[in-house]
């Protein structure tokens, strides 16, 4: 089981609060997703959650016991680094034996989670090597599988792919979600990357300045995004956001309409603008249009490969059911 | 990326690192010479370099007129002494400061090491009548205070500097993995410190065994150490040159051999944390 609810948990470091009073139930088997940009308190968040941090404030519950002042190592929780932490002077066997032996978990039992584990994350050639001889997805492998062979009520993840390139982070991706449809077990995972709170997550937290701004499924946040920042922080390319007399029409103060939501039309559209850098995927174009009087640069997807160049004049039609619409205080009008 | 290095410069480093080396070790060198003369060719002039009747005179004189296995056996509990002290004294101070350190952390730091500047000499005379007050003069216990307060800045600033490369990421994932505090030490920090906890051990063993003042200034007869079994052998008149490079010999043979053996730690202890 893994249950965690804060209840107007909060954090200062000196005079400065980097986590007002905040409410959170991250419920047991989901995956949650922290998110947002750097500084805004999400690892904080985590390590309040882990007890490597003290909490200024409030309660953490941990299966409704009150956790608040439970040291880190009687939490049950178990922790992914970003810098995957292994201890080096062990070999990867002992490095993923040390919580169970810390458990005082018999030798036999650890020896059999120990290969179930390394079997799982493809490790088994490497038991006998020191951290220093992996590489950085095998490291972090074996950082996960410390991880899993305490049974922990819960994972902690925090930012775990951001040192590895970016092809093996695709990779790793892939093998926590598949984890975690394994485990069930609960896991909060802290990212700044909004690809990989979209594509793992079951619930995602969005976070600015210690302030959740909004909590939902991926697909939640990307359809109703209840205010600017995080219309603006979920989707990529970035939803494009635009004020003054085109929002006036639409009776907002601002409107949001996603690239993949305007259309490239052959002619009458209803906005037009001349094309500036144009990225090819292959699959999608993205336009970057400049002289749309609208903002200073309006971002576009037009599905597979469209022949426009530099300086043309591109005519566009946003699709009506899809203008997000925002009030002056950024907040969402339905 | 590495500096491509032609041959013709590698000949002049290498012949320029010898020259210094050389340097360096000459001193001990030319001592090591003259201990196996006899006293007059240790004093001739031009000097001779090899070319002389060699004699082991001075070493049997030298056995025979003093005690050395006493003077080896008090630099040894002197110097070990120290050390091992300064380390008991040193690894919590060190381990606080770098792990909880506080915002005065780096004045002590600071402070500690300026101690050094103070010239001995200036502290003689307070520490030379506490002795006297608490019946220390003269006594193996009193030098190993001495030595050990002497050397503490750096045994402090030493271990400072090697538990702060420990990542405290690393401890914490101990702590996640429910190691106590006690487990954590005994189990993650103790064995990743080893190597710098070993070459400050050296180091220290080294600056305490060749240490004259304090053990000049502070012993007489009981307690003497090395340093003073060399010092018996110098004279005004300059008579004893042989003797004394002999007794000098003896004196730093053991510390040269330790040295020798260990060489690896200390280079690795002093340039730690300045190249990773």
């Amino acid at each position: 089981m893994g249950r965690i609810t804060l209840d107007k948990v909060s954090k200062s470091f000196g005079d400065v609060e980097v986590i007002p009073p905040l409410d959170l139930t991250i419920e047991d088997g989901d995956f949650t997703v922290f998110v947002g940009p750097s500084g805004c308190g999400k690892s904080t968040l985590l390590r309040l959650i882990a007890g490597l941090e003290d909490t200024s404030g409030g309660h953490i519950r941990i299966d409704s016991q009150d956790a608040t002042h439970v040291p880190p190592a009687k939490r049950g929780l178990a922790m992914v680094f970003q810098s995957y932490a292994l201890y080096p002077h062990m070999s990867v066997r002992k490095n993923i034996a040390f919580p169970m032996k810390m458990a005082g978990v018999s030798e036999e039992e650890q020896r059999r989670r120990i290969d179930a584990a390394a079997k799982a994350l493809n490790l088994t050639d490497y038991l006998d090597r020191r951290p220093g001889q992996l590489s950085g997805g095998q490291r972090q492998r074996v950082a996960i599988g410390r991880a899993i062979v305490r049974e922990p009520a819960a994972f902690l993840f925090d930012e775990p792919l951001s040192n590895l390139d970016a092809a093996l982070r695709v990779g790793m991706r892939l093998e926590i979600s598949e984890l975690h449809k394994r485990l069930r077990t609960t896991m909060i995972y802290v990212t700044h990357d909004q690809v990989e709170a979209m594509t793992m997550a079951d619930k995602i937290v969005v976070l600015r300045a210690g302030h959740i701004e909004q909590v939902g499924s991926p697909l939640e946040l990307y359809r109703a995004p209840r205010n600017t920042f995080v219309a603006g922080f979920i989707g990529s390319p970035k939803m494009n956001l635009i004020e003054g007399p085109e929002a006036a029409k639409h009776g907002a103060h601002t409107i949001g309409v996603r690239p993949e939501h305007i259309d490239v039309v052959e002619e009458n559209g209803i906005w037009q603008g001349t094309v500036g850098v144009a990225e090819h995927l292959g699959s999608d174009t993205f336009f970057h249009i400049h002289n749309t009087g609208l903002t200073d640069t309006l971002t576009v997807r037009a599905l597979g490969e469209v022949t426009l160049s530099h300086g043309d004049t591109i005519h566009l039609s946003p699709r009506a059911e899809q203008i997000h619409k925002f009030d002056a205080q950024g907040l969402r009008i339905e | 990326m590495a500096r491509a290095v032609t041959s013709k410069r590698k000949i002049i480093n290498t012949a320029a690192a010898w020259t210094v080396g050389l340097l360096i070790f000459f001193p001990i060198l030319w001592t090591i010479l003259t201990s196996f003369k006899t006293e007059a060719t240790a004093i001739a002039d031009p000097p001779v370099f090899i070319g002389f009747e060699w004699t082991l005179a001075n070493y049997a004189t030298v056995l025979e007129r003093s005690d050395y296995a006493r003077f080896l056996w008090n630099s040894i509990i002197i110097a070990g002494g120290s050390t091992i002290l300064g380390i008991l004294v040193a690894v919590p101070a060190a381990w606080s400061m770098a792990f909880v350190p506080s915002k005065h952390t780096k004045d002590i730091l600071l402070w500690m090491l300026s101690t050094k500047m103070l010239p001995a000499v200036g502290v003689l005379y307070p520490i030379y009548l506490i002795f006297i007050k608490l019946g220390l003069l003269d006594s193996r216990t009193g030098l190993v205070i001495v030595l050990m307060l002497m050397n503490l800045p750096i045994i402090v600033w030493m271990l400072y500097t090697y538990f702060r490369e420990i990542p405290g990421e690393i401890l914490e994932a101990a702590r996640m993995d429910g190691a106590s505090l006690k487990e954590e030490i005994l189990y993650v920090l103790t064995p990743m410190a080893v190597p710098g906890i070993a070459s400050t051990l050296l180091l220290n063993f080294i600056l305490a065994w060749n240490e004259a003042f304090w053990t000049l200034n502070l012993t007489a007869a009981k307690a003497a150490p090395l340093t003073a079994f060399i010092a018996s052998y110098s004279s005004p008149e300059g008579l004893f040159y042989a003797k004394l490079s002999a007794a000098s010999t003896m004196a730093i043979v053991p510390i040269l051999i330790l040295g020798w053996f260990s060489q690896k730690q200390l280079v690795s202890g002093l340039t730690f944390g300045a190249v990773k």
